[in-house]
């Protein structure tokens, strides 16, 4: 990735950050420390990896992104609304009674989600049934999944784990959301991931570990990833939760939050002055 | 000449489909020599996936498939498939809409040695609250043929029940089948027994033949989805008879017994008496054991009607 292809694309995650801000403000609650974490690593699989056409959000062999993490949805329907999948106004309707963006993902409702998620610890299960069917079908795409850390407490994670690597996936690719807070609290007190590394590497999968807001590193570690022939690939973002917003960032307590619509366009307006 | 194991039946009726419908594909979580299923794993080994003992993996990866086109059949005994991968089953497959055909497998007490652990009693009443889902049992190689082909031809996820080893024989080869209606296997006149799957099907059928030797007249429903029920079939009987027994390898509770009293009672008030598991759990022992010891037996299905009669009769000031 060259120097303007960077600069554009994180003038891009910006955008994203302050849409996904304004969304949740606009309602004036919701998760939105799991969703900032998220934003650079959806960036730019949305804007840089995946071979997606908005147009036809069904299309057999387009890449797949399993946000297995689902109440990250507000991240992910920025992006999906500025790639067109579905008019921008849409967001303001978040959680709103007969909305089609609810808080955790939902492949019924909304164009452009692969994968109904919510219940954590589901994702790469699904991933591993999308890449075994494309498989089947002689289809080579990637079936991209974004987990979190409190969600890797799950038992399900790990029996996924074994079997991705036990049926020989490099398809699969997916990242752990490591901003080291869960609901009720630091992820070292709550239940502790670490080793994160050693544990992804014993079960067989290529593992990568890097600073999740540095864009040319996320870009770069994907492109690693990809070139990986036999084993699925898990890339540990080290990241920060409610990472761009002030009211939020950081904030133990920032997993499903109260904030006016006030404080989001302040937010906002901070964001705008940063370089 | 013995009839062939219902887990063959499966199995056949999987790989004769497979051979025309490349969508078709086979999971199962270390039980697939239990389950039947390694034939077809010889014969299509991509599209057999044997995921450990992993039950929650398992329906996972099958909403996967299913996501991408597939119809994934996903085995496991009852206990397993109905009570430990529920939410994965719930959410991954029947929220998010896709097609995954779970199978349970050993239902009751037909998990003898297994025990306690292994039985499962509610695994269909826990199903049958899950959202537009398709509940059944067959009762014999026939109908489970016919009602594996019928879950391939319906879109969204389907849950079985199934018997494994051993069959019976009630239907003809060329019996037809369709979700929701029962089937009428004996009539009668004098008060319906409406039976779900193998065993509770011949139990049923044997007490036709002692009610029959006291001169009442017993119809017999083999009422093979129990979601969604038969409504107008247990109508039409409830009507005709005016006395309704229902025999189920499952708890009373949630499962065939509450969807028939469903019925009734919100439409055409009838004397009804569950012939099933009471509130316990399930025990080890060989199946004569268990079915006396949880009254699955046709004698128990005679003395309930039998009493369900004289209660019907008292309540109308009659004698019997």
């Amino acid at each position: 990735m060259n120097n303007a292809e960077l600069v554009l694309l994180k003038r891009k995650a910006k955008e994203i950050r302050k849409l996904t801000i304004d969304q949740i403000g606009y309602l004036g609650v919701g998760h939105i420390g799991g969703s900032l974490s998220v934003v650079e690593v959806l960036t730019l699989l949305y804007y840089r990896h995946m071979r997606i056409d908005p147009a036809k959000p069904k299309k057999r062999d387009r890449d797949q992104l399993i946000l297995s993490k689902g109440h990250a949805g507000p991240a992910l329907y920025s992006i999906l609304a500025d790639k067109g999948y579905f008019p921008k106004e849409w967001l303001h309707t978040l959680n709103i009674g007969g909305t089609n963006l609810p808080s955790h993902c939902d492949m019924v409702r909304t164009p452009g989600i692969d994968m109904t998620t919510g219940s954590l610890g589901q994702g790469i299960s699904a991933a591993i049934g999308k890449a075994l069917g494309n498989k089947i079908d002689g289809i080579s795409s990637y079936i991209y999944v974004i987990i979190g850390d409190g969600e890797s407490n799950e038992g399900q994670i790990w029996e996924s784990a074994m079997a991705a690597a036990h049926f020989k996936l490099p398809q699969i690719i997916a990242f752990t959301d490591y901003n080291k807070l869960q609901i009720d609290g630091y992820t070292y007190d709550v239940m502790d991931l670490e080793d994160i590394t050693s544990k992804w590497l014993s079960f067989g999968w290529f593992v990568q570990r890097i600073d999740g807001h540095d864009m040319q590193a996320v870009d770069r570690a994907i492109v690693k990833a990809k070139d990986e022939k036999c084993r699925p690939s898990m890339i540990i973002l080290d990241t920060i939760k409610g990472k761009g917003a002030f009211f939020a960032e950081g904030v133990i307590t920032n997993h499903n939050m109260v904030f006016n619509y006030e404080t989001a366009v302040k937010a906002i307006k901070i964001l705008d002055k940063e370089e | 000449m013995a009839l062939k194991d219902m887990r063959d039946i499966y199995n056949e009726t999987l790989m004769e489909m497979a051979e025309n419908d490349d969508r078709i594909v086979v999971l199962d979580a270390d039980l697939m020599s239990s389950n039947g299923t390694m034939p077809f794993k010889e014969r299509f080994p991509g599209r057999a996936f044997d995921v450990g003992v992993a039950e929650a993996d398992m329906v996972g990866i099958a909403a996967g498939l299913s996501s991408v086109g597939k119809i994934p059949f996903a085995a496991s005994f009852c206990s397993f498939a109905g009570r430990k991968t529920y939410d994965q089953f719930f959410i991954s497959a029947n929220y998010a809409h896709l097609n995954v055909k779970l199978v349970g497998t050993d239902p009751g007490v037909t998990a003898v040695f297994n025990g306690g652990t292994h039985m499962s009693f509610e695994d269909g009443g826990i199903m049958r609250n899950i959202p537009g889902l398709i509940v059944f049992e067959p009762a014999d190689g026939v109908a489970l043929r016919n009602l594996v082909k019928e879950a391939v031809e319906h879109y969204g996820s389907t849950y079985m029940r199934m018997h494994r080893k051993g069959n019976e024989r009630f239907y003809s080869e060329n019996e037809t089948f369709k979700f929701g209606k029962g089937k009428v296997l004996q009539d009668g006149t004098d008060i319906t027994i409406i039976a779900v799957g193998l065993i509770m099907l011949r139990e049923a059928m044997d007490a036709s033949e002692l009610l029959k030797k006291e001169n009442i007249s017993a119809a017999v429903i083999d009422m093979h989805t129990v979601k969604p029920v038969d409504r107008k079939l247990v109508l039409e009987y409830a009507r005709k008879t005016g006395a309704v027994v229902t025999c189920e390898n499952h708890q009373v509770n949630n499962y065939l017994g509450s969807a028939v009293a469903e019925v009734l009672s919100e439409s055409y008030p009838t004397l009804m008496t569950r012939v099933g598991v009471p509130d316990k759990f399930g025990e080890v022992g060989d199946l004569n054991y268990l079915k006396e010891r949880f009254g699955l037996t046709a004698s128990n299905i005679k003395g309930r009607a039998i009493e369900l009669l004289r209660n019907r009769d008292r309540l109308r000031g009659g004698q019997r």
